[in-house]
């Protein structure tokens, strides 16, 4: 039995006229690797701006780690990994150490510097997401791909709980997504970091994520990945509203 | 130079300043540039003209102007404009920028008349727009010195919020990180700085000095801190350089910094294109 990191109940959401989210109850447990996909504008990235707290929900509760998220103190156990690069300027005179190294501001707390522990700590995470030889490197000199590894160490640095990803793999090259999620799904299993992951990819993800939600504004189908996987393509297709056909993958790197 | 600033009080007032503000004006600028706020520099130093002209005026007016020192007023005014300016960029949350053109304009209008109703340009506030070797007082360093500590002080305790705050809002914000106060405090620290350098460069070029070192710095840091050395380094030299030869040659340090900091950059920008054809050389050879 675990515990609930992450309990909606009941949550709607309208943007102005339009109900974006509609009735969602969904729970999700200490270190499962959730993948919430759906088609776009089905509601994704609102759910997510609610966990994180920015978008209030018109109704219902939201609770994070069985906290009331209007009373939740506890920002630093959840990680946040955006779309690639979406608010960076990539001319920026910053080393990837310096931002990984940013991923703790919080956690070090106001009118405190970084330590030497800090930066050992940035190491650690860099090395953990492969990219510990380009600690000294201009950030905007990375590939894609190798920023996205530099944000994601950014979002281990304060040794989160649940980590939260906004489709990180967007303008990500298609050689590389295969190993980043295979990257995702070792932090998962060997450190026990619970990932929810936004994502129109279905079919790579789902192979490594431990359940699957399936959002068009409402929740249409919730649960292990096995049961997703012995679902119909026209169900699926049903949900998104237009035809969904899945393609199986092989992961050969990672063990099962 | 160094026996005329050992006995010479207005050149001991001048060089001290001048090298606080070659320290806290490239200090904030790198935050303000890599924010894309350096317009902003421009706008609050339009509206602390409009302080320092008022002040001028009333100074002919009022008994209790005339023992003022107007740097008090354009100190003010700059404060008083940033808030202005976060305000207007609240009410336009789509077209935020307006703000700044908005803010600078009321600055030279307001400046404009004071002007006009003290019958023009006296030799004082030239001064205040190039910046002077000879007009800077006592009092005028101390002022400096004050803005220093808070400027220092407000960047040794917020640099990681800071940071966070300029290279990724979105991330800042999921993460807790309040940036709306930091925000605030920023902008009254900007006008702090644009007061406090006034004196040596001058209103019409304060935001050049907050610029122009971190534009040059910039090309060649890889990292933040680097970048913050650089833009301090160049921003002291130019500051140095500047008020040397403004002394030298009788004329306002304004002109001699900003010319001597735009100097620099190019040269530094001259030095970067070599190196890239250097690069570029090695690279060439190497495949062939």
């Amino acid at each position: 039995m675990t515990n609930n990191i992450i309990q909606l109940d009941d949550v709607s959401f309208s943007y102005e006229q339009s109900l974006a989210l509609d009735h969602i109850s969904l729970q999700i447990g200490e270190g499962e690797f959730w993948a919430l996909i759906g088609p776009n504008g089905s509601g994704k990235s609102t759910l997510l701006n609610i966990i994180l707290g920015i978008l209030k929900p018109s109704s219902g509760t939201v609770k994070l780690f069985g906290d009331d998220m209007r009373s939740f103190k506890q920002r630093e156990r959840i990680g946040y990994v955006s779309q690639k690069s979406n608010s960076f300027n990539s001319g920026f005179p910053a080393t990837v150490l310096e931002v990984v190294r940013s991923g703790l501001t919080r956690k070090v707390g106001l009118f405190r510097s970084f330590t030497k522990k800090d930066e050992q700590r940035a190491m650690e995470v860099l090395r953990i997401v492969g990219m510990e030889r380009f600690a000294k490197q201009n950030i905007g000199e990375l590939s894609g791909g190798q920023q996205q590894r530099v944000f994601i160490a950014r979002a281990l640095a304060g040794k989160p709980d649940l980590l939260i990803m906004d489709e990180p793999t967007v303008g990500i090259d298609q050689q590389n997504v295969a190993s980043f999620y295979t990257m995702l799904n070792r932090l998962n299993r060997e450190h026990g970091i619970a990932i929810v992951l936004v994502t129109h990819e279905i079919d790579l993800v789902t192979e490594l994520a431990t359940h699957v939600a399936c959002l068009n504004r409402t929740i249409h189908f919730h649960g292990v990945q096995s049961d997703y996987k012995k679902m119909d393509d026209d169900d699926i297709s049903r949900w998104y509203g237009h035809p969904v056909r899945r393609v199986h993958h092989q992961m050969p790197e990672v063990q099962q | 130079m160094i026996s005329a600033i050992l006995s010479y009080e207005f050149l001991q007032n001048a060089f001290l300043s001048g090298l606080i503000i070659g320290i806290i004006a490239p200090l904030l600028g790198l935050f303000i540039v890599v924010r894309r706020l350096a317009l902003i520099a421009d706008a609050l130093s339009h509206v602390a003209l409009a302080g320092i002209a008022g002040s001028l005026y009333l100074s002919q007016q009022v008994l209790f102007f005339s023992a003022l020192n107007p740097v008090y007023l354009g100190i003010a005014s700059a404060v008083g404009g940033s808030l202005l300016i976060e305000k207007l960029r609240g009410a336009y949350r789509h077209y935020e920028e307006l703000a700044i053109p908005v803010i600078l304009s009321a600055g030279i209008g307001l400046g404009a008349i004071f002007i006009s109703l003290s019958k023009g340009f006296g030799s004082d506030l030239v001064g205040y727009l190039f910046g002077s070797v000879s007009a800077v007082s006592r009092q005028d360093l101390w002022v400096v010195i004050v803005i220093a500590i808070v400027v220092i002080a407000y960047i040794r305790f917020f640099y990681k919020e800071l940071f966070i705050v300029s290279f990724d809002p979105d991330y800042a914000k999921v993460s807790g990180v309040n940036s709306k106060y930091i925000q605030m405090l920023f902008m009254i620290i900007t006008a702090l700085v644009i007061g406090a350098s006034m004196r040596i460069v001058g209103i019409l070029l304060v935001s050049s000095l907050m610029t122009i070192p971190v534009a040059a710095a910039i090309q060649l840091a890889k990292s933040f801190k680097g970048a913050l050395i650089y833009s301090i380094v160049f921003g002291e030299s130019a500051v140095l350089i500047g008020l040397i030869s403004a002394y030298h040659l009788d004329i306002a340090p304004g002109g001699t910094i900003v010319i001597t900091s735009i100097l620099i950059l190019l040269l530094v920008l001259a030095w970067k294109r070599i190196q890239n054809m250097r690069n570029a050389r090695a690279v060439k050879e190497g495949i062939l």
